[in-house]
């Protein structure tokens, strides 16, 4: 089955980091990106750039509202995503629990909803 | 009511709890033989006591008390769903509670069921893998929220695991009764790897490299003591004791003062229990003069082993060999062949170990195993194959999820030398 992991985190917190410390969250996600790839359970993933380049669009009786910033105005924001395919729900938490994003934030995890 | 008796009222019934509720869950449960229905009436008595013991006062039993209240509502529960032959024959025994209630005059005069508990929660007919969190919900009264973020499932499925399993308990007719003598060995040793279990899930491997949700070692701690303590002729009860404690003992010298991870080789000696290593010795000696050898006095061995550096600093490697040979053979292992390949490693040097961990790989099963990566990029790393050594770091820092063992790695694979790549 697959499931999403979605990484909310403090944007802020990338940002007070010293870049050495910046350089060894980004090769530990690397290095979690390489297990899930050794793994054979890595469908995709990706980083988003902070929320403050999100913009939402709503179409309501034909007329479309588009407005800067994130859906939900939040401290912690959606920073990324890794879509993981395992046996079952048991298996994907195991491998949340291993994401960096799961130390410095909070992940949920979602099945896709297969059609 | 006044605030100060409602208050009075609530201290009273969480000292009782604290105290007694695994003995209370469990004499009600061998009553009931129902686990989930023990559970129900108890919380139920308890509800009554908070209402009650403010308008009429707090009872000298409490225990009494509350076993007279759960014993009527068990039975009421039990009317509700089952009729007939089967709630007359239950209504019965349930005759006896009420004379072994009035005789009950505080915590230690119940009568302890809580062995027989534990083996009907360890029963060959229920799933091994729910044995452990049906143990730590029955005897300590965890609830399915804290033990599903341990073993890190989801809440609402390990609270229908925990159901299932209880309706099994119930519905098979399993017996809540300490084995006969004949079978009790091999029963035992479900009760103990449940315990283990719980306990591992604390410390995910008891050699050290991993050390992330610690939250449950008190509590299997707990477990293995009263174990122990009930059946003080069985070894291996003993043993596992002992090795639990070992492995505890070295809990402050696993960190340092930054919160870092320290493994067992550069750990300061000086920051290790002496009372628990002291206990846990003293448990393995009395396991040993029993005189049947088994899994858990060999983990414990293995365990004192590493004490031998606090006497006279430095680990002899042969009996760590010897050991994990003898364990082999109990049963075959991918982590316990792990191990031995690390201890060989520092009696015949890294290259030995190498070949061994190479032939592990074949075992599909370490492939998740962040300790394994890190053996091996370890290893590597003193063979000098340093880009070897870094993949492999690679690895087990994207399997590690304690951020200080993470941490560690990095540091680790950030000191391999660059060097012609």
């Amino acid at each position: 089955m697959q499931y999403l992991l979605m990484l909310y985190s403090n944007e802020n917190g990338w940002s007070q980091m010293t870049p050495a410390e910046q350089e060894q969250g980004v090769a530990a996600y690397g290095a979690y990106t390489q297990a899930l790839k050794t793994a054979g359970v890595l469908v995709g993933s990706n980083r988003l750039q902070p929320s403050t380049t999100a913009t939402t669009v709503h179409v309501a009786d034909g007329k479309s509202q588009v407005l800067d910033g994130p859906y939900v105005d939040s401290k912690e924001q959606l920073a990324g995503y890794y879509l993981i395919d395992v046996p079952d729900l048991d298996a994907a938490l195991a491998w949340t629990a291993r994401c960096p994003g799961a130390s410095h934030g909070t992940i949920e995890v979602r099945p896709v909803w297969y059609m | 009511m006044t605030l100060d008796s409602a208050a009075q009222a609530r201290s009273t019934a969480d000292a009782v709890a604290r105290r007694s509720y695994g003995k209370l869950v469990a004499f009600l449960a061998a009553a009931l033989r129902d686990v989930a229905a023990a559970e129900d009436a108890l919380s139920e008595a308890f509800a009554t006591a908070l209402a009650d013991w403010p308008l009429n006062g707090c009872p000298a039993n409490p225990e009494a008390w509350l076993l007279t209240v759960a014993r009527r509502k068990g039975i009421d529960g039990l009317r509700r769903r089952r009729s007939g032959e089967a709630a007359a024959a239950q209504l019965q025994i349930l005759a006896e509670l009420d004379e072994a209630a009035s005789t009950v005059v505080g915590d230690a005069a119940i009568p302890d069921r809580r062995l027989a508990l534990l083996f009907a929660c360890a029963h060959p007919a229920i799933d091994a893998g729910i044995r452990a969190p049906l143990m730590l919900q029955a005897v300590l009264g965890l609830d399915a929220k804290t033990i599903a973020s341990a073993f890190l499932a989801s809440p609402s499925a390990m609270g229908k695991r925990l159901g299932r399993a209880k309706q099994k308990i119930r519905e098979a007719g399993i017996r809540f009764a300490i084995p006969a003598c004949n079978e009790l060995a091999g029963r035992l040793d479900g009760v103990l790897d449940a315990i283990y279990a719980a306990f591992a899930e604390g410390w995910s491997d008891p050699d050290g490299t991993d050390v992330i949700r610690r939250d449950l070692t008190a509590e299997a701690l707990f477990l293995a003591g009263l174990v122990a303590g009930l059946l003080p002729q069985e070894p291996e009860a003993l043993g596992l004791l002992a090795c639990m404690l070992h492995a505890e003992a070295r809990r402050r010298a696993r960190r340092n003062a930054d919160g870092d991870y320290v493994p067992l080789a550069e750990q300061d000696v000086a920051l290790w229990d002496a009372a628990m290593i002291d206990e846990a010795e003293t448990l393995l000696l009395r396991a040993s003069a029993l005189g049947h050898i088994g899994r858990y006095q060999l983990e414990a061995a293995l365990q004192s082993a590493h004490v031998e550096r606090r006497r006279s600093g430095r680990t002899d490697w042969t009996p760590e060999v010897q050991i994990y040979d003898a364990l082999l053979a109990l049963s075959v292992s991918p982590v316990v062949a792990l191990n031995r390949a690390l201890a060989i490693a520092e009696l015949q040097g890294p290259r030995a170990a190498l070949e061994i961990v190479d032939a592990l790989a074949a075992d599909g099963r370490l492939v998740d195993y962040q300790p394994y990566w890190a053996a091996r990029a370890a290893l590597l790393a003193r063979t000098h194959a340093y880009p070897e050594a870094r993949d492999a770091f690679d690895i087990a820092i994207g399997l590690a999820s304690d951020p200080a063992v993470r941490r560690f790695l990095q540091g680790r694979q950030a000191v391999l030398p660059h060097c012609g790549e």
